[in-house]
């Protein structure tokens, strides 16, 4: 029996296990010297456990007494999030060696912190999903302030834990009061009390709306997104980059999770819930972004943007809608990891710079990076023939085939709000005023991961979202039906 | 009246006034000990109600660790008790109206809690006649052994990240070596030298 249900949490097994034995072998043998050498072992275990999911067979396997789901939805999110996390980890070596910051536990931490996303995309019960959570969050707390000589960084890491804690606090209050009323935290048992009347009872009406705005907490969705700005702003650039990337995937995963598999029954009680954050988020991430000069700042705001849209393909409340918020979610990761690499590349005299202004003029200096920031740009803001635009077209199209035709219109009009600070930067880049140019010895993994990115954002309406689409659409199936 | 009544009361009285010189008492050795006896007394209705393994829990526990760490922070820590105790009457209106709103909650959710239908269908676990140590194991470590691993891949997290946020490995300093004191080599550490009369070194 164990070792069926053993079997099925394999792959975060082999994950977890790998963690804790660079950890025991690393603090006997060389310490901070091997650091890079954990980092390297650790992105190819990650991309090799990312092959394993992706080529294993497609079913759908429960374990541990119906508390631990393994479903093609699952699967989908595990390897995007672990791919990401691998790349992002590679991206940040440089930067990690060059300020000092090149500790053997980062990767490890990192690793960590994957095992819980892989856990909470997988979660099918309340508990388990709060264990996961628990074990991203508290990850990601400590390296937000890994750079602990740094007032910003340890800022970073405070608020974030304070907030953290909070919104756990939320989440918790929120389970209790489903397991009060609902008699069991298991999803499956969820799902069967909300079935057979239209409504919720006010209960489990109450311990719902608690456990999404501890969620929203998580995916940085307004108005619960306070912490995000100062939190990727003070936290070191490869981190941030980290941040906005595989823990957004997961926390959105995770609110498909809940609201299909717990409270499917009852779209109607959570449609208007999610739509509502849907809209504060989009029409706050495009406001708020007009007015900053920090980059990272900026991608913040994008980022509460971008969750907002994510967020309109679930308040559709049906396949196709899970479907579009997975798509949306995995060029939303594509692009920020594109951009990021751009950010971690940006230096002048050997100090990262993060302001918008030095990005003037770009395109004297360096075509092939202004090129890079240009089509990043392009899609960031949904402009036709890049991927970022079928990503927002899937979403509206979703919306608007589940009625919600109001929520669409909302999110072009934000969507064209948000294009002018994207645009804006383009301008930077091409025809802004003269400034100290910007170094030029990028290393060349972040090339890489920019050309790559760039790539695939312009030519991937025709291939890459054909590849993704069908095991996206496999994943909305299982888990809305 | 029988004897499980005659405990209850016994305890239920000693819990609350254990509890209550806790807050009242003025030396806070004192005040320590009255929660001693409040504890021991909880861990007495625990009993009562079948529960041995979580009294137990709070004796060795709450006893045994806690309200010893009370203990030695309170005689080790220079508090001025005077003034917190000052402080107690100015907020003792807004603590008892908080008080005053926790019983009427808890007062609403029972009056208005009840179970969902058909909850015993969904119930994961059978309460039947199992000690109940035997049964929180098997709850623990059988049903819930995912669970319970993950909660302590969590306390590692905590721990590396408790070491990677504050160890530091300072070279300013100097450190005593053992091996290097226990290997030096007289022979090498030492030197003669014949110095004579009327000359240096």
């Amino acid at each position: 029996m164990l070792t069926n249900d053993l079997s099925v949490v394999l792959p975060e097994l082999a994950l977890a296990t790998y963690a804790m034995l660079a950890l025991v072998v690393i603090v006997y043998t060389g310490k901070d010297a091997l650091a890079h050498v954990s980092l390297w072992v650790t992105a190819a275990v990650m991309v090799v456990v990312a092959l394993w999911i992706g080529v294993g067979p497609d079913q759908t396997q429960m374990a541990f007494n119906g508390t631990f789901a393994d479903d093609a939805f699952s699967r989908f999110a595990k390897v995007v999030i672990l791919l990401s996390a691998a790349i992002v980890l590679v991206m940040s070596q440089d930067f990690m060696t060059k300020h000092d910051l090149m500790r053997f536990e980062y990767p490890l931490l990192v690793a960590l912190a994957v095992v819980g996303m892989m856990v909470m995309v997988s979660a099918s019960d309340l508990i388990v999903l709060y264990m996961g959570l628990e074990l991203q969050s508290l990850s990601l707390y400590v390296v937000a302030s890994l750079r602990r000589d740094h007032a910003k960084s340890t800022e970073a890491g405070l608020k974030y834990f304070v907030l953290g804690a909070l919104s756990s606090g939320l989440l918790l209050y929120g389970c209790s009061l489903v397991y009060g009323y609902a008699g069991t935290t298991n999803f499956a048992g969820i799902i069967e009390t909300t079935q057979g009347s239209d409504h919720l009872s006010v209960g489990l009406l109450i311990g719902l709306v608690f456990v999404l705005a501890g969620l929203a907490f998580k995916v940085s969705a307004a108005p619960f997104h306070m912490w995000t700005p100062d939190v990727y702003e003070g936290s070191p650039t490869p981190i941030t980059a980290f941040f906005a990337t595989a823990p957004k995937m997961a926390a959105m995963a995770l609110f498909g999770r809940v609201v299909h598999d717990a409270f499917g029954g009852a779209v109607g009680d959570w449609q208007q819930v999610i739509a509502a954050f849907a809209v504060i988020s989009m029409f706050l991430g495009a406001i708020a972004a007009i007015g900053q000069t920090d980059l990272k700042r900026l991608m913040a705001y994008s980022s509460i943007a971008h969750m907002g849209f994510a967020l309109m393909g679930l308040a559709a409340g049906d396949a196709g809608g899970v479907e579009a918020m997975l798509l949306y979610m995995t060029i939303y990761v594509l692009m920020n990891l594109g951009m990021f690499a751009v950010i971690l590349s940006m230096s002048r005299d050997g100090r990262p710079v993060t302001d918008i202004a030095s990005l003037n003029l770009l395109s004297r200096t360096d075509p092939m990076k202004a090129l890079v920031v240009l089509v990043l740009m392009f899609s960031l803001a949904g402009v036709p023939p890049f991927l970022g635009f079928f990503a927002k077209y899937a979403v509206l199209v979703a919306a608007v085939e589940a009625g919600l035709t109001w929520l669409a219109v909302a999110g072009v009009i934000a969507s064209v709000i948000g294009a002018f600070y994207y645009l804006r930067i383009v301008f930077f880049v091409f025809f802004g005023s003269e400034r100290d140019p910007l170094d030029q010895n990028d290393p060349l993994v972040l090339r890489a991961v920019m050309a790559v990115s760039a790539l695939l954002l312009l030519i991937g309406s025709t291939g890459l979202f054909m590849v993704v689409q069908d095991p996206a659409t496999a994943a909305a199936i299982a888990l809305a039906n | 009246m029988g004897v499980a009544d005659f405990a209850f009361y016994a305890f239920a009285l000693c819990t609350l006034i254990g509890g209550l010189f806790t807050v009242v008492s003025k030396n806070p050795v004192h005040s320590v000990l009255w929660l001693i006896l409040a504890f021991m007394s909880s861990a007495g209705l625990f009993v009562l109600l079948g529960a041995e393994f979580v009294a137990m829990l709070l004796i060795i526990v709450y006893v045994g660790a806690v309200a010893v760490l009370f203990l030695f922070v309170v005689m080790m820590l220079d508090v001025e008790f005077a003034e917190l105790r000052a402080e107690m009457s100015r907020y003792l209106p807004l603590g008892a109206l908080i008080g005053l709103v926790i019983v009427a909650q808890l007062g609403v959710a029972f009056g208005a809690w009840g179970y969902s239908e058909g909850f015993e269908g969904r119930l994961q676990h059978e309460i039947s006649n199992v000690e109940n140590t035997a049964a929180l194991g098997q709850i623990l470590y059988d049903d819930y052994i995912l669970v319970f691993q993950l909660s302590g891949l969590i306390l590692l997290v905590a721990m590396i990240g408790a070491i990677v946020l504050t160890l530091r490995h300072r070279t300013d300093i100097k450190r005593q070596n053992v091996l290097a004191q226990m290997y030096r080599d007289p022979a090498k550490a030492m030197e003669l030298k014949d110095v004579k009369p009327g000359q240096g070194l």
